[in-house]
């Protein structure tokens, strides 16, 4: 492997990077990409329960309201017959917003796949800013902790919305939740931004400057080139979320007046000094979290493009448009945020602005789906677990994708906003998006990660049971937005336009939780396959990319023994004349009749 | 295999389309029925979108379903084509949608202008302001000599009173937290904020009584926080009502605007 006489790539360190470490350096305190994105991912597994476990309970009161929650209940309000009270319902969505999008997808995609990723596909020994790297691993704990004490504390926990709009999150007194599960929420949010900061600044130097020899920036495949351009959009979207929570904790503990608008009167008592401007929050929130919707959903299209081609057996149609189109999301990602608030007072002036540019930033998402297409035409499709996730991936992205454009047209948003219609949208593009690109990664790369695969026929299993309920429960949300159901109602039977909606809400409600039974069926198959799972070997999928080419199966710190590779070709040259039966053409294989292959044949 | 993961596939793109024909009919589910003029508009767009979306899901769906099918076969023999891209098929698929996205765009110009532009409010004197606050909207009617805040107000809770076919402008004030006005009825909603002052308009074109709700989160009791909207037949069915409702108000000893601060 590697071992030109002309293209040695010799690193100082490279010698003394195997030497022994304790256990608690090694696996815990680690500043091992590998072992860090692996702790990543055991965590999202982790907060992945927690997070399906509240949208369960969000579930239940739509389908059955007011009545005893099963097991929980008699556990949590024995005192209220073991329903849950109403004050309860918007701490539920709320903290399950919050739980799957900055402690599932963002950690889930940049965290694990970033980390594990990004070294072995440039062919780096590891991250360019190994401790620091670590550093933003353990800043995901506190958050968690935050979060989850916030349950605790007198009040409980947040309860605006994870879009937490003052003046409701930025008074004490206009919620329970407001009291102090607010601030925790926002001090959760600063630590996430921490990690997430110290991940970014730490892949944009990696992919910079510790690319190996060959490896340009257009060999480098999807996963790195997206992890690469979402690293960017969070380095310069997350300072004004970070000085936009630290506003709102000023305005919350110290009397300032950031958003708190004159005269402000909550639950019948003066709420504080006025001068400020509740709007205010919301142009900083969507300049953070508009770009934030992207950070979730591009290094999953990275990662599918991967998984497609592998299993495809074929180059990826047009790859470099689909790298511009990546690029494109990014840049137009950052003037789109006002599409968020149509409705809210902003002058709508500006509302024709924004709905023109969220128009736009469907094109580049279109010409991804039509190379992805194109990618499957003429090939060689291997139905492989990991294949069958990406391949959802591509058919829910076009659905979420499509209904996208519904809202961003100012008049119909009129109607549908608030509604169970961007719901809808939100999960076909969150769940049916990010979430299966996160599991198609999941099964593609537990090989590298273990050295062992996982069950194929449960994989399998897990796969068909997710997307059939996924259909099941998020479709429908469409169809109820279109009758008007608002978003975030504890009891909306309350209402006459909506009180013949329940039977769809129970269909939904069960399917809901069927669903979160089949992924039982994925965590069993992740710990099972550790011990139990089939010898992976070097390259199970026979993958080109360079992730699949180091010298040890598991490499240890350092990656690639005393030389880094040298790299011939782009990653996706499947098919190639040169290629082998199966079209496999490694990026590390020299070329035919070059010196380096003489060089390679002795 | 390979069949029957395609036609998994399949199902979910038929349920899909399916499931908006069966609740575009006889369902129950659908949009409630339209008693406006801005929402003839309204609806108008979300049809047009709802086709060219609707035929674009479908093609991209039977290429996808067409590829997995044909290609899906693992006995196939030989590999797959070898090829990078196809310039003017690139070209021609980023610059179709490129036009169709623009003409949406540009398309729903008009109906958000009649709808929220301040140069579009009808020329019509102030109905009634509305001041939200947790949990209810208290309504009050500036009365015949159309001054807020003079002896002839009436006040009520929960309540919008309105004749048909009258140009209905609100002004839209918050106390406490966001909410947002949302008559499903007539598809219009705006954000309510502290601390600003805003219109509203709309016309309803058949009497009749419509349900008001709150749109943005705005604390525990968001779900109840129901209005209704009555529309009278007539303005002098209106003006009789109004003149009841005065009479009350003014038999009641209680001062109707306590809850306000400082009115």
């Amino acid at each position: 492997m590697s071992s030109t006489a002309t293209t040695i790539h010799t690193e100082a360190h490279a010698a003394h990077a195997e030497h022994e470490l304790s256990f608690v350096r090694k696996y815990i305190f680690s500043t091992d990409h590998k072992i860090i994105g692996i702790q990543f991912l055991f965590t999202v597994l982790f907060t992945l329960g927690l997070g399906g476990l509240l949208a369960l309970g969000v579930r239940w009161q739509l389908a059955y309201p007011w009545t005893k929650v099963p097991i929980f209940g008699e556990l949590l309000w024995s005192d209220n017959g073991g329903a849950m009270p109403a004050e309860v319902y918007p701490m539920l969505t709320t903290m399950h917003a919050s739980v799957m999008i900055f402690l599932v997808i963002i950690p889930g995609l940049s965290g694990v796949f970033g980390n594990f990723c990004i070294p072995l596909q440039i062919g780096a020994r590891d991250m360019a800013f190994p401790t620091m790297n670590m550093i933003s691993y353990w800043f995901m704990w506190p958050a968690i902790l935050f979060f989850v004490a916030s349950f605790f504390v007198t009040g409980g926990a947040a309860t605006f919305g994870w879009t937490s709009y003052p003046p409701g999150a930025g008074n004490l007194q206009a919620a329970p939740g407001s009291l102090h599960g607010q601030t925790l929420w926002l001090l959760g949010l600063l630590c996430v931004g921490v990690s997430s900061l110290l991940g970014s600044v730490n892949y944009i130097t990696t992919i910079v400057k510790l690319r190996t020899k060959g490896m340009s920036f257009f060999r480098m495949p999807m996963t790195t080139w997206a992890l690469f351009i979402t690293a960017i959009l969070q380095a310069f979207a997350l300072p004004v979320l970070t000085a936009a929570l630290i506003l709102q904790v000023a305005d919350r503990e110290f009397m300032t007046s950031f958003f708190r608008p004159d005269d402000l009167v909550i639950n019948n008592e003066p709420a504080g000094p006025g001068g400020g401007q509740p709007l205010l929050w919301q142009h900083l929130f969507w300049f953070y979290s508009h770009p934030a919707v992207y950070i979730m959903i591009l290094p999953a299209m990275g990662v599918v493009s991967d998984v497609i081609t592998t299993f495809a057996r074929k180059p990826l149609f047009g790859y470099k448009p689909m790298v511009l189109a990546v690029a494109g999301i990014a840049f137009l990602g950052f003037i789109v945020w006002g599409h968020h608030m149509f409705q809210s007072g902003m002058n709508p002036a500006l509302g024709m602005t924004f709905m023109t540019s969220t128009m736009l930033i469907a094109l580049p998402s279109a010409v991804k789906v039509f190379n992805w297409l194109g990618t499957l035409w003429g090939s060689r499709i291997r139905w492989t677990t990991p294949m069958l996730n990406a391949l959802a991936f591509v058919s829910m992205f076009v659905i979420g994708g499509l209904s996208g454009i519904f809202m961003a047209a100012t008049p119909v948003d009129i109607y549908i906003h608030d509604t169970y219609y961007i719901v809808g949208h939100i999960h076909y593009v969150l769940f049916g998006g990010s979430l299966f690109g996160l599991f198609a990664g999941l099964y593609y790369w537990y090989p590298k990660m273990f050295g062992r695969r996982m069950s194929e026929f449960w994989g399998k299993v897990h796969f068909a049971g997710s997307f059939v309920l996924f259909n099941l429960v998020f479709f429908p949300m469409h169809i109820l937005g279109m009758g008007g159901f608002p978003r975030r109602y504890a009891d909306p039977y309350f209402f006459e336009t909506w009180k013949d909606t329940k039977p769809m809400n129970q269909m939904m409600t069960i399917a809901a939780i069927l669903l979160g039974f089949f992924q039982l069926i994925l965590l069993l198959n992740f710990f099972l396959s550790l011990r139990r799972g089939e010898k992976a070997g070097h390259n199970p999928w026979r993958a080109n990319s360079l992730e699949w080419h180091t010298p040890e199966i598991w490499p240890g710190h350092g990656n690639w023994g005393a030389r880094t590779p040298t790299v011939h070709r782009g990653p996706y040259e499947y098919a190639a004349p040169e290629s082998e039966e199966d079209g496999y053409y490694p990026q590390t294989t020299p070329p035919p009749g070059s010196q380096a292959e003489r060089a390679h044949a002795h | 295999m390979h069949r029957l993961w395609t036609l998994l596939f399949g199902a979910a793109a038929v349920f899909a389309v399916g499931i908006f024909f069966w609740a575009a009919g006889k369902s129950g589910y659908w949009f409630p029925e339209n008693v406006s003029v801005i929402g003839v508009d309204i609806d108008h767009l979300y049809w047009v979108i709802t086709w060219i979306t609707g035929i674009t899901f479908v093609v991209v769906m039977v290429l996808f379903l067409w590829f997995l099918w044909k290609y899906g076969d693992e006995r196939r023999p030989g590999k797959a084509v070898f090829t990078h891209g196809n310039h003017t098929l690139e070209t021609v698929w980023t610059a179709v949608p490129a036009a169709i996205l623009v003409f949406i765009a540009v398309y729903q110009y008009g109906a958000w202008k009649e709808a929220k532009f301040r140069s579009h409010m009808p020329d019509s004197p102030l109905h009634a302001r509305v001041l939200a606050g947790q949990f209810e909207w208290r309504i009050r009617y500036p009365g015949p000599d159309r001054e807020l805040y003079t002896d002839d107000d009436v006040e009520q809770v929960n309540l919008l009173h309105a004749w048909k076919d009258q140009d209905i402008v609100l002004q839209l004030e918050s106390r406490d937290v966001l909410h947002s006005f949302f008559v499903p009825a007539a598809r219009m909603k705006q954000d309510m904020v502290p601390g600003m002052k805003q219109n509203m308009w709309f016309q309803i074109t058949r009497a009749g009584e419509y349900e008001i709700a709150c749109a943005e989160l705005c604390g525990w009791g968001h779900y109840k926080m129901k209005g209704h909207l009555i529309v009278h037949e007539t303005k002098a069915d209106f003006d009789r009502w109004y003149q009841e409702a005065l009479g009350r108000q003014n038999a009641d000893q209680r001062d109707p605007s306590i809850w306000e601060r400082g009115e």
